[in-house]
């Protein structure tokens, strides 16, 4: 076990340095200017852009530009924003916080119903209930999620007046106590609504896959021979046993919490990792651009890791093999 | 190719038996519906999907059914020129990566070594990049254009074909027939690509169709951020005009969004089908 834990850490390492000078490369080889943002679009006196550019390393090769760049991150410098006027790593973090606070609850509530949804309909295979909410979750799947979001606001927010449209607080909230949480929750219904159907979908369709397989296999016969209720062949024989696949699919959705919601976050306004993307696109803010996409990869990397070893845990097998290999 | 009698993947026609799956026979029809209407659609309803005009953010009705857009464009003109850019980077950037992905998937299962593992760890990489981020940089920095697109998303989306190439052909060479090709001195290369191909390409002709699904949806996400050129008809563009309008000019949002949903379904319905008819450990047995 502790031999398949060092073997996957150091994986996962070796994977986040790769990931770390694809970054790099990828923002420094494509055309564009970054002096052009910091100088703006008037004609300024080529010794001043000359000074920008060396003020930022800017005039040095792409290889010591790297070579600092791996320095500077193992100090836990991202570098400084051009636009922003601010560092990297405060800014990509504060705006990292936003978006899991929109992530974080929608994808567990998907998980969790995404899950039930997938027993209930494998218990049920080639049935009605199970033809509805495979194809609830073929549409929840296929739906483009700005588009589902835009609808919502026409219906809920424009026509019903029921929930606000973009932000994550009124301007007029207090700002403390239950009347701001209220207020929170309700700017949060759509987006996190938007954001739950899409990996309940993703979820539910795996697990629904898995357990099918498993349902063919003699152990749930024998499970049945035994007399165990259908409930119980269900949910601690089928499941237990098809649960690799769950585990991955949940996982890896885990791995995007970062990244998941840049079109959710663009249409709904919500001030997270999001917009600070868009911007920083448009703006050709290297740094954080850089940024976000290193955070963003560290965040996959590390949900795989802990997927990995939930493998172990929920599968002897694994942990058998790591100790024989 | 020697046909494997076992194997379910040689047997019977195949409008028969999608027949038997109602929901991959719609599908289907609706894609060859789309098909034609990038073809023969501008002959059918023709206007200049970028005309300007002064009816600026009409209803649907009237003249314009589905109404206009902010510059007086006619909607549902935009809509039967957009399929054009949605199938053609579909088909072509999943083309792409099906055959990439196949080629090298194929070779890496049948023959190991370490190509394989090389492979194998490419994949495993592009599985934790974040994706759509990395396609909407390169977009973003390399400037819009329909080939970048295309290029971008092959390049993203080859590794999952490969893998399941890998696997599929790793699961095929073992069989009797491929010993018994060998036993008649067939060469190793004609062998992978003439008897196993062949019967280990079903898995990655339904991921082939999802990918279609994908790179529409991902091509429709980058033009609704603005990175596609302003002289292209796309439903995703559309739909970026429509954020702008949303409190006031709702039909902009609504058609192109329903024009995507539905093709991506269609594509995906059509994915899940095939897998279904050709995934040899279901129809085997």
């Amino acid at each position: 076990m502790g031999r398949y834990v060092r073997s996957r850490v150091i994986w996962a390492a070796l994977m986040v340095l790769g990931i770390v000078i694809l970054g790099f490369l990828i923002t420094h080889i494509l055309p564009g200017d970054p002096v052009d943002v910091l100088v703006g679009d008037y004609p300024a006196p080529p010794e001043y852009i000359a000074q920008v550019r060396h003020e930022f390393g800017l005039d040095q090769s792409l290889a010591a530009q790297l070579w600092l760049y791996l320095a500077n991150l193992a100090r836990g410098n991202l570098g400084f924003s051009f636009l922003n006027r601010e560092p990297v790593l405060s800014l990509v973090l504060h705006r990292a916080g936003v978006t899991l606070l929109l992530m974080i609850p929608s994808l567990v509530l998907a998980s969790v119903l995404g899950v039930l949804i997938a027993v209930r309909a494998a218990a049920r295979a080639g049935r009605a209930l199970d033809s509805f909410l495979t194809g609830l979750s073929l549409v929840g799947y296929s739906i483009p999620v700005f588009w589902l979001a835009q609808i919502l606001i026409v219906i809920f927010a424009v026509q019903l007046a029921w929930l606000p449209a973009q932000g994550m607080t009124s301007v007029r909230s207090s700002g403390t106590g239950a009347g701001a949480l209220v207020d929170f929750l309700r700017h949060l219904a759509l987006p996190a609504f938007c954001i739950t159907i899409y990996y309940l979908a993703v979820v539910a369709r795996v697990t629904r896959s898995s357990m099918i397989e498993m349902l063919h296999q003699d152990f749930v016969l024998t499970a049945r021979a035994k007399g165990l209720s259908e409930r119980a062949v269900l949910w601690r024989h089928v499941l237990r046993n098809g649960l690799i696949p769950v585990i991955t699919v949940i996982g890896y959705n885990f791995g995007y919490s970062l990244t998941g919601a840049i079109l959710t976050e663009t249409v709904f306004a919500w001030p997270g990792l999001g917009g600070l993307f868009i911007s920083s696109i448009s703006n050709r803010d290297y740094p954080v651009l850089a940024g976000i996409f290193l955070l963003a990869a560290i965040a996959v990397v590390l949900a795989n890791l802990i997927t990995d070893l939930l493998y172990a845990v929920a599968d002897p097998r694994v942990r058998i093999s790591a100790a024989l290999a | 190719m020697t046909r494997n009698p076992g194997d379910p993947n040689t047997e019977g026609n195949g409008i028969r038996r999608i027949s038997g799956y109602p929901a991959g026979l719609v599908s289907a029809s609706f894609i060859l519906l789309l098909a034609g209407v990038a073809i023969v659609g501008p002959v059918l309803y023709p206007g200049d999907p970028l005309a300007i005009s002064e009816h600026t953010l009409l209803r649907p009705g009237g003249a314009y059914w589905l109404g206009t857009d902010d510059l007086g464009r006619d909607v549902l003109a935009e809509l039967v020129y957009g399929v054009r850019v949605s199938l053609f980077v579909g088909f072509v950037a999943a083309f792409a990566a099906t055959v990439a992905g196949t080629a090298v998937g194929a070779i890496a299962g049948y023959f190991g070594g370490w190509f394989d593992t090389v492979v194998m760890r490419i994949a495993e990489f592009f599985q934790v990049m974040p994706t759509f981020i990395l396609a909407v940089v390169i977009v973003a920095l390399a400037g819009p254009g329909l080939t970048r697109v295309i290029a971008v998303i092959a390049l993203l989306s080859w590794p999952q074909t490969a893998r399941v190439a890998r696997g599929e052909v790793l699961r095929v060479s073992r069989l009797d027939f491929v010993d018994g090709a060998r036993c008649l001195g067939i060469p190793e290369w004609r062998i992978l690509f003439g008897e196993v191909l062949p019967n280990a390409i079903g898995p990655v002709i339904a991921l082939g169709t999802l990918v279609v699904g994908y790179a529409i949806l991902l091509e429709a996400s980058l033009s609704f951020l603005g990175l596609s050129s302003p002289d292209t008809v796309s439903w995703g563009r559309l739909l970026s005009v429509g954020q702008r309008f949303l409190f006031s000019a709702w039909w902009l949002s609504a058609f192109p969004g329903l024009a995507i949903f539905l093709t991506v379904l269609a594509f995906n319905l059509l994915g899940d089908t095939l897998g279904e008819m050709l995934n040899p450990r279901r129809s085997g047995n």
